[in-house]
């Protein structure tokens, strides 16, 4: 999938500090049967979200009108269990366009990266303070920079490094993906399978 | 070749680079792919619209799983989603010319029990499918994961994944394991030491007494998991035990190719003296039968212990609490003696028949507990008639329990088979997510012999005391 470039991102952040947020939650598995990959952010966290009868619940933070945003903050091991790439679809088409975190699965780290999400893994230290900011201040902005791979909280300037590997980097500045790249070496690759064992 | 020791990860996963990217992922070539109907009709979606064929369909497999009933399988599906899902399987499938194991095709059932029972899956291949728990397939020796619905369109479309070689960890029980104690038990207990998130990053192998003597069914309940603790995947070495199972399966390799493909899977082995990121030591005895307490996989216990009084402190503490919220329990509560409603044997985790004889050896000659909704279900056609065969069904039905038909059922309660909110199951299966089994149901991860305790005496009750 084509994707927007990610190059600066500033914008207000919505904090979610609980921990081992697990696919199951982002998307519970009955939203799963779309043949489609729009559509899925009405369900975002759905049970977390809403009561059974489709009202909000009050105390979620989706449903808080004071935090909004493109930035979503979570608590460490963010996106562990199932390899649902609709919980990244989500989480996109709700309209974030970042993650970020103290830890995140891997899968999770993947499908977003490959979806044009881009997860910031910073140290719980800068996890706390950004939580703190936002407490303190829901209109706190985040800027994020790709290029520069920081993350800074506008209002104090605190500001961390983080990490993502160069052809990720140049994938999500420039908009490409895997499947371009892939393309590109088909011959490289039918030699490789003719030798193949199996 | 050099002469430094390699890991048995090492060694499969190197084989597969057609190309490393510097400060990159490697290209990794995939030697089979399984697809189910969740996770691939957006990546067959996404190979139209870039007008790219399948680049290898004798390597790629389709079950339908996830979605299928698992009564009444002859009539056309009620949910129109489910239906709508199965059907773009069936037409990708039959438009690409892959393998299709549909509903009422006798090979049909869960992706990660027809691959193993039917010699797709190998020693020393790399496996892929849009479902984590395609780990299970390590248990071969073979470097298994989950992957995302991009990479299901990237694999289709290349046969390739770009993937960022993983750290490698070695988890070593030896010792020899008390009676009552499976090989759920011995991953339920793995994991609630390292944590939910303990091997993120790294790809494991088991090693050690405890895994050399497990069989088949038992090794893959344990590679299963593995992506439970977070691991990218789990593995084990080959041996006789793996050969053995391998032999004679429908699609294994038979004659002169079976000698050759036997000659390379001896050398899938750990070396003396290669190099982990990181290791782990068990000991066997230490194991007791487990149940979970809590919301997920790492929140686990012996069955005779009180739930942990938690000294976390800060989101951790919250979290904690949310948890034990949830599933209606309390710090330093005992978990004997509980009441459950539910009962579910199947999945991909416990669906085999070593899983069907460690409940039936239970409940034989009982009678299932009054409250008590069982589900049974078999993680194949092949597996259910097994189950017949082997006489037990019979037993099953004597003690009042019902043979339901192969597929995910409740594990993610895709289909029908949901636990009603507030309600407490006992589960073989891998996620005690919230909601996982149905909005609000309480999960609870046990192994087939503490499923079937739970199952004929109505709560939660050691499988040791009913052991003859």
């Amino acid at each position: 999938m084509a994707y927007d470039k990610f190059t600066v991102l500033t914008s207000t952040a919505v904090p979610m500090p609980i921990e081992n947020v697990d696919t199951d939650q982002i998307i519970p598995a009955r939203f799963l049967k779309a043949t489609e990959r729009t559509g899925f952010g009405d369900n975002l966290f759905r049970d977390w979200r809403y009561n059974n009868d489709d009202t909000p619940k009050k105390d979620f933070v989706l449903n808080n009108p004071i935090y909004s945003g493109k930035i979503l903050v979570a608590g460490k091991n963010f996106g562990s269990g199932s390899s649902r790439e609709h919980a990244a679809w989500a989480i996109y088409d709700y309209g974030f366009r970042c993650v970020v975190s103290s830890f995140f699965a891997d899968i999770f780290k993947n499908n977003s990266l490959n979806i044009g999400i881009l997860p910031v893994q910073v140290s719980g230290e800068f996890l706390n303070k950004v939580f703190k900011a936002i407490e303190a201040d829901p209109k706190t902005q985040l800027e994020v920079n790709l290029p520069n791979q920081t993350i800074t909280i506008l209002a104090t300037g605190e500001k961390e490094s983080f990490d993502i590997n160069d052809y990720k980097k140049d994938n999500m500045t420039n908009g490409y993906d895997d499947i371009d790249y892939l393309q590109a070496m088909k011959e490289e690759i039918l030699t490789f399978a003719a030798k193949s064992l199996y | 070749m050099s002469n430094t020791p390699s890991t048995l990860f090492d060694k499969v996963w190197d084989a597969h680079v057609v190309r490393h990217i510097t400060n990159g992922p490697d290209v990794f070539f995939i030697d089979r792919h399984f697809i189910h109907e969740v996770t691939s009709p957006v990546a067959f979606l996404g190979l139209e619209t870039r007008g790219l064929k399948v680049m290898f369909a004798n390597k790629t497999f389709a079950t339908a799983d996830h979605n299928t009933p698992t009564i009444n399988q002859h009539l056309p599906v009620k949910d129109p989603l489910s239906a709508n899902q199965l059907k773009a399987l069936e037409t990708n499938s039959g438009k690409y010319g892959i393998s299709y194991w549909g509903l009422g095709n006798p090979k049909n059932g869960i992706v990660h029990v027809v691959g193993p029972e039917n010699g797709i899956t190998l020693p020393g291949m790399t496996i892929v499918c849009g479902d984590s728990h395609t780990s299970t397939h390590g248990a071969f020796g073979a470097i298994a994961f989950g992957i995302g619905t991009s990479e299901v369109e990237m694999v289709l479309a290349s046969q390739c994944i770009m993937q960022p070689k993983p750290k490698k960890m070695r988890i070593n029980v030896n010792g020899k394991m008390g009676i009552g104690v499976t090989p759920k038990d011995v991953v339920l207990y793995i994991i609630s030491q390292l944590t939910a998130a303990g091997a993120t990053g790294y790809f494991v192998e088991f090693a050690g007494e405890v895994f050399e003597q497990m069989s088949m069914e038992g090794r893959m309940t344990v590679c299963n998991m593995s992506i439970e603790m977070g691991a990218r995947g789990g593995m084990i070495a080959p041996d006789e035990t793996t050969f053995k199972y391998i032999k004679g399966k429908d699609k294994a390799p038979k004659g002169e190719a079976w000698e050759k493909d036997l000659a390379y899977w001896k050398t899938l082995k750990t070396d003396a003296g290669a190099q982990f990121d990181k290791e782990y030591h068990f000991n066997g005895a230490d194991i007791e039968p487990m149940i979970t307490f809590g919301t997920n996989p790492g929140m686990g216990i012996g069955i005779s212990k009180h739930i942990p009084v938690s000294h976390e402190t800060g989101s951790g503490k919250s979290s904690y609490e949310k948890s034990l919220n949830y599933m209606g329990f309390h710090e330093d509560d005992a978990m004997l003696g509980k009441k459950v409603d539910y009962v579910f044997v199947g999945s991909c985790t416990n669906g085999r028949i070593e899983d069907f004889r460690a409940f039936a050896s239970i409940v034989k000659g009982r009678k299932k507990a009054e409250h008590v909704t069982a589900w049974i279900v078999p993680g194949s056609h092949i597996v259910e008639q097994q189950i017949k065969d082997e006489g037990i069904l019979d037993i099953l039905t004597e003690a009042g329990f019902q043979l339901r038909q192969p597929g995910c059922s409740a594990c993610l309660a895709m289909n029908d088979d949901k636990i009603p909110a507030g309600k407490y199951a006992v589960s073989t299966s891998n996620r005690n997510f919230e909601g996982r089994q149905g909005p609000g149901a309480r999960t609870m991860l046990a192994s087939p012999l503490v499923a079937a305790a739970a199952a004929v005496t109505g709560v939660v009750t050691d499988p040791r005391e009913l052991l003859a």
